[in-house]
């Protein structure tokens, strides 16, 4: 009989773990809470650092799914037993029961609620942003216009607003935030030439391959600036456009100026079913809120209860690339768990 | 501007206020400053409200401007605390309100440091002992003196004879809220309406009628900052952050600024007049100022209260303008009338700025 295991979540990882461990001949159920699979993929319309379309690499994804895992949607989970030492038993929210030998966990993560930094004014102010209602614009092909339905003149984006900053909790670094400025503010450039950038940073995190590329093509060849200083507060003009105060630190200096639009580079935070699914299964949580792998270097797709495991954002924040090789590998070590390999046997010893 | 975020963020600050007797603390320089203000407080809470409001004679400072220029250690400061906390609890009283936004602020930081450090509370209680044989209870509820007339608002509201409105227009008068800067941006949820979208003042214009003015400056320093102005020499510094507001709110053409701090009020009223002096600007309507007062004071006079008993005649920048706007009479005759019907004399004219006497 086939082995069966449950995925938690039709986000990048959920897909791609799916499709790899169907194809390894485990029998496969995907529950996904939205309507359809694809998680935030869904929401987003070109990817950093290639500006290929996000729904190219959803496309492929889904082409793994193939009619061989069974894909429930607008589904969640009601409840999660152990009936035997290494089985589970499910309720899910449409009536069904499903067992498992294994359940992946891919619940990912949410946006940071822009509103918890006060300061900056997103739901007060008409011309605050965030990078994912910009996106929406590039997404559904909309002119991007500021509330009195003029083209911007003058654009900032704020980088880390709830990452990196222990005032709202979220000490982490959230890792796409400084290249995806990058690449809405070179997207702006090319739709509106003679719209002014600026993106006020801490420090930028080009670590990945072809970022580096990407910052160099914004300054050099569409003339966005970048000032290193994050915004003390925002306020409203009388016109609407937003007042932003910042320190530029590599002039020492304090800088005031209003821009039309002000973009806020939201981080990522442990979703809301993250937290539900760690309730109900008793997973761990590490410092930051997302789960805690059994450990850092080594067993990063395994958690602190047997035939649970973890891929993609609810561990932490990760880019789509690394969101993919990481369901790989949660599908390989999941593999190894039901085949009893070898491999599965391995412990880390720690040195005192 | 979007009412609705701002209302959502209001409905995360909002703090307990008791609804009768209070511990009462005066400020050291309101009564010089405004000096209609505080007794105005108390009429309103014990004849308008018919609430129990003490007041210790033995009442002294706090220290907060003396701590906030770097004068008096912290270990000072929690001890003269300590010692004000026992005053209220020998008084037996738990409701502690300052009237100074300096004192909520320093009471608000002791108690916040004795919640985590329990060590320097016995330390302070210990020396207080030393120095008075005095012990202290932990007040139940520490409200500042506008966190009282803001629960109250809707009361006042009732009672009130007149409304933040213009009477020969019908149009709500246009209100700029000050929020001294000790109130909720040392510790945001000890204040109502949190630090960047404060409602404490907000509340009150609404509630009594008028429409409130954000303005890009709104969060600025009034220009006091204890060491801008205490530090003569750096008092150029605390005139160009009053300027800078008054700049900012000008084009909203604001009819009148409203405060919950002592300085707040004292600079935003003088400094007009320096600006005027300095470089023949006013920011009001033909040349006047733009009217300041304390909340009291509005409460005061939408309750129906003299203006001069208010103590109007001591700003600087002249109220008139807004007293006709509301329809409150008055008689300029009686402006510098002292309580004892003897003439005080008429204060020297400004070269700019128009003042009604």
């Amino acid at each position: 009989m086939k082995k069966k295991v449950l995925v938690i979540g039709g986000g990048i990882a959920g897909i791609e773990a799916s499709a790899f461990l169907s194809n390894m001949g485990f029998d496969v159920t995907l529950v996904e809470k939205e309507e359809k699979v694809g998680g935030h993929l869904n929401n987003w319309e070109k990817l950093f650092p290639t500006m290929r379309y996000g729904s190219e690499v959803l496309d492929f994804l889904k082409q793994g799914l193939n009619g061989k895992v069974k894909v429930l949607t607008s589904s969640e989970l009601e409840k999660i037993e152990r009936i035997e030492d290494q089985r589970f038993d499910i309720s899910i929210s449409s009536g069904l029961n499903e067992t498992a030998d294994a359940i992946l966990v891919t619940t990912g993560y949410e946006l940071f609620d822009a509103r918890k930094k006060e300061e900056y004014g997103y739901g007060i102010y008409e011309n605050v942003i965030t990078s994912a209602d910009l996106e929406g614009y590039f997404n559904s092909n909309r002119e991007v216009r500021t509330s009195g339905g003029k083209i911007p003149e003058r654009i900032g984006f704020v980088h880390c607003v709830g990452s990196r900053d222990e005032k709202v909790g979220n000490v982490y670094c959230s890792k796409v935030c400084c290249v995806t400025a990058v690449k809405q503010s070179i997207e702006i450039k090319q739709k509106y030439p003679d719209c002014e950038v600026f993106c006020f940073y801490m420090d930028l995190r080009m670590y990945g391959m072809h970022f580096e590329h990407l910052f160099k093509e914004a300054q050099e060849k569409y003339g966005v600036q970048f000032i290193r200083g994050r915004l003390s507060e925002a306020f409203e003009n009388q016109d609407k456009s937003v007042l932003i105060k910042v320190e530029d630190t590599l002039l020492n200096r304090p800088l005031k100026m209003s821009v039309d639009l002000l973009v806020l580079m939201v981080g990522f935070v442990p979703a809301q079913g993250t937290l539900k699914i760690g309730r109900m299964l008793g997973l761990e949580n590490g410092i930051n809120g997302f789960f805690k792998t059994r450990d850092q270097h080594t067993l990063t797709n395994v958690s602190n209860v047997q035939g649970v495991f973890f891929a993609g954002c609810c561990t932490s924040p990760k880019t789509i690339t690394n969101t993919i090789t990481d369901a790989r590998a949660a599908a390989s070590t999941i593999a190894a768990y039901l085949l009893n390999c070898e491999i599965d046997k391995r412990t880390v010893n720690t040195r005192k | 501007m979007k009412e609705e975020g701002k209302k959502r963020i209001w409905s995360e600050y909002q703090k307990e206020v008791p609804d009768d007797h209070y511990y009462y603390v005066r400020s050291c320089i309101r009564q010089t400053f405004f000096p209609g203000s505080e007794q105005a407080f108390l009429r309103i809470l014990r004849e308008e409200l018919n609430r129990d409001v003490y007041e210790n004679p033995y009442h002294t400072t706090c220290t907060g401007i003396a701590y906030h220029a770097d004068i008096v250690p912290f270990d000072t400061t929690m001890t003269v605390v300590a010692r004000q906390f026992a005053l209220m609890t020998e008084s037996g009283y738990r409701n502690y309100v300052p009237s100074c936004i300096t004192s909520f602020g320093i009471y608000t930081e002791i108690l916040e440091t004795w919640k985590h450090f329990p060590e320097v509370e016995a330390r302070i209680r210990e020396k207080l002992w030393k120095a008075t044989k005095r012990e202290f209870k932990i007040p139940e509820n520490l409200s500042h003196s506008s966190d009282v007339i803001y629960h109250f608002r809707n009361e006042i509201a009732e009672k009130a004879k007149y409304r933040l409105v213009n009477c020969k227009t019908g149009e709500p008068l246009k209100v700029v809220d000050h929020i001294g800067c000790h109130y909720a941006k040392m510790f945001p949820e000890k204040g109502i309406g949190g630090a960047e979208f404060p409602q404490v003042l907000s509340g009150m214009i609404e509630a009594w009628g008028g429409e409130v003015i954000d303005y890009p400056e709104r969060r600025h320093c009034c220009g006091f900052g204890f060491r801008q102005y205490i530090v003569q020499a750096n008092r150029g510094y605390s005139l160009s952050c009053s300027r800078k507001k008054f700049e900012s709110m000008e084009p909203y053409e604001p009819d009148l600024i409203i405060t919950n701090c002592p300085g707040c009020p004292m600079f935003l009223d003088r400094w007009q007049y320096v600006i005027s002096e300095m470089e023949g600007k006013t920011y009001g309507k033909n040349g006047f100022g733009i009217p300041v007062f304390t909340y009291e004071e509005i409460a005061g006079l939408v309750l129906g209260y003299d203006p001069w008993e208010l103590g109007l005649q001591v700003h600087q920048v002249s109220c008139e303008p807004v007293l006709d706007k509301i329809g409150i009479p008055y008689k300029l005759t009686e402006k510098f009338t002292g309580k004892n019907k003897e003439f005080l004399g008429v204060p020297k004219m400004p070269q700019y700025l128009k003042f009604c006497c």
